[in-house]
């Protein structure tokens, strides 16, 4: 696979810290799959939902001061693995179009932004641009085959779907397709895969917190998933980090691991767990990982049986 | 939750539906109450009018009742309203538009949200990157909830997922953000706005 569009790519603060594994596991899955893009210099905090929730203009400034970044270093294209920052920098381009506000966050910038902003796009979206079923499948040494998946993407990959621009906003399923070209075919029909997981309150009001994540856990265990698949820094600490508040509050107990869907796509690849980072992940993974191999295992010997 | 029906005689400002509109770019008064908003939205357990109460009270220019709201402080920003809404009214667009609009007039009525947000945004302007911990202390400072979160403490250490140093943006970038913070507070302040 190969692409002449520079990619400038911009991390997100919870890459550095909350979500490392996230970080360790995308940027693994890219250099497998030849994607290729640097890290946008000096980058600044988008300003997340604190910032769009106190002023539009001082969010899109943050957002803009990223964008005129990478522009400098001649990216084409701005890719983030958090779908919090890719919803930000999204709007932030689109509202700068409008004069009237353009001229407002331009009083807030160093120099006024130029008039046309790089697009911003996921590492996701990213992946199932430049790769496709077949690429992807020729790097799986270990399927994903029998490891009952729940896909849960949240909120704000898929909303606003004229702005998101990722297919159903109710019902995407770019992750079910990377998944499914890893071998994976038992990937669950999971009805909250983008219900809101109240993250963004956390700190602040544990109840709306808890209450739409125990719901999130409570049906991904009633379903008899193996463990949930996320996209979203955000999602993966509050259902995972967060599962034993979750508990607490509905009154259950649920030990499900949750993944980043690049961390099972790096297993399928062949990876070592560590350097997908699965050891920061609260609630152990070792078993998944125990069953992917054992699976690949018997299927193995079932093969070597028959050919002998 | 909402007992008792919307005071519609006393309280209406009628350029408020206008403000409104104008501010969020949404036609509030296309909505005809059909509840979708409502049924749909994650922190409606947590609201003292719900969303379709609220849009209903836009419409009524009933300022005081929605500006002076829990609901609008405790949406979370998800869009689900703004998705199934059949008139294409972005609602979430309206909320966030009637926070601001609360804020600028210094009525907070959920003050720790407020108080987390702001302490997210100090690290933001002192680092130019959000830091975990030290958002978290002072957010524990200004609330005065000293045990927030306490019982995540020991799995996030240990993991190494919550660095006790804050990632700084190099060669002066922290420096443009705070430029950016600062131009920004000025401004509210010409305006006679809480910034």
């Amino acid at each position: 696979m190969s692409t002449s569009m520079k990619i400038g790519y911009y991390p997100g603060c919870s890459a550095k810290g909350s979500s490392l594994d996230y970080e360790l596991s995308s940027s693994e899955v890219c250099r497998i799959l030849g994607i290729v893009s640097s890290e946008i210099d000096e980058w600044n905090c988008c300003g997340s939902t604190p910032a769009h929730a106190v002023s539009t203009e001082l969010s899109a400034a943050l957002c803009t001061r990223n964008l005129v970044q990478a522009t400098k270093q001649g990216a084409d294209i701005v890719m983030t693995p958090c779908p919090s920052c890719l919803s930000n920098l999204r709007h932030a381009r689109e509202r700068m179009q409008n004069p009237e506000f353009k001229k407002r966050v331009d009083e807030l910038l160093d120099e006024p932004a130029p008039e046309v902003l790089p697009e911003a796009t996921s590492v996701m979206q990213m992946i199932g641009k430049l790769c496709s079923a077949e690429d992807i499948k020729s790097h799986v040494r270990q399927s994903l085959a029998g490891i009952r998946i729940a896909p849960y993407y949240g909120c704000l990959m898929s909303r606003p779907a004229e702005l998101m621009n990722f297919g159903d906003p109710e019902n995407p399923t770019l992750m079910e397709e990377l998944l499914a070209a890893c071998g994976a075919d038992s990937v669950l029909d999971f009805p909250l895969k983008t219900e809101c997981c109240g993250a963004s309150a956390g700190i602040p009001h544990r109840p709306l917190t808890s209450v739409n994540s125990g719901r999130i856990l409570d049906v991904a265990v009633k379903m008899e998933a193996d463990c949930i698949c996320v996209c979203c820094p955000l999602c993966q600490m509050n259902l995972d980090l967060r599962q034993k508040q979750a508990e607490r509050q509905v009154n259950a107990k649920f030990g499900i691991p949750v993944l980043y869907y690049t961390q099972l796509m790096g297993l399928a690849f062949g990876c070592d767990p560590k350097t997908l980072g699965l050891n920061k992940l609260i609630v152990s993974a070792d078993r998944i990982v125990d069953r992917i191999r054992a699976l690949n295992t018997a299927r193995k010997e079932a093969q070597g049986g028959n050919a002998a | 939750m909402q007992d008792t029906p919307l005071n519609i005689v006393q309280g209406r400002d009628l350029s408020f539906i206008r403000e409104v509109e104008a501010e969020s770019g949404q036609k509030v008064s296309n909505c005809y109450q059909c509840g979708n908003c409502s049924a749909g939205c994650p922190a409606a357990f947590t609201y003292d009018l719900q969303t379709n109460q609220i849009m209903r009270a836009v419409q009524l220019g009933l300022k005081d009742k929605v500006l002076n709201s829990k609901s609008i402080w405790m949406c979370l920003s998800c869009s689900t309203c703004s998705l199934r809404c059949p008139n294409n009214i972005d609602v979430a667009n309206v909320m966030e538009t009637l926070r601001h609009m609360a804020r600028r007039e210094n009525r907070v009525n959920v003050p720790v949200m407020n108080k987390f947000w702001l302490s997210f945004l100090n690290t933001v302007r002192a680092f130019g990157r959000s830091f975990e911990i030290g958002t978290m202390v002072l957010y524990m400072l200004r609330s005065l909830r000293l045990t927030t979160d306490v019982d995540l403490a020991p799995g996030a250490l240990s993991k190494g997922k919550l660095g006790f140093k804050p990632h700084v943006v190099p060669d002066g970038g922290a420096k443009a953000v705070a430029r950016i913070f600062r131009r920004y507070e000025e401004r509210a302040r010409r305006e006679g706005v809480r910034p």
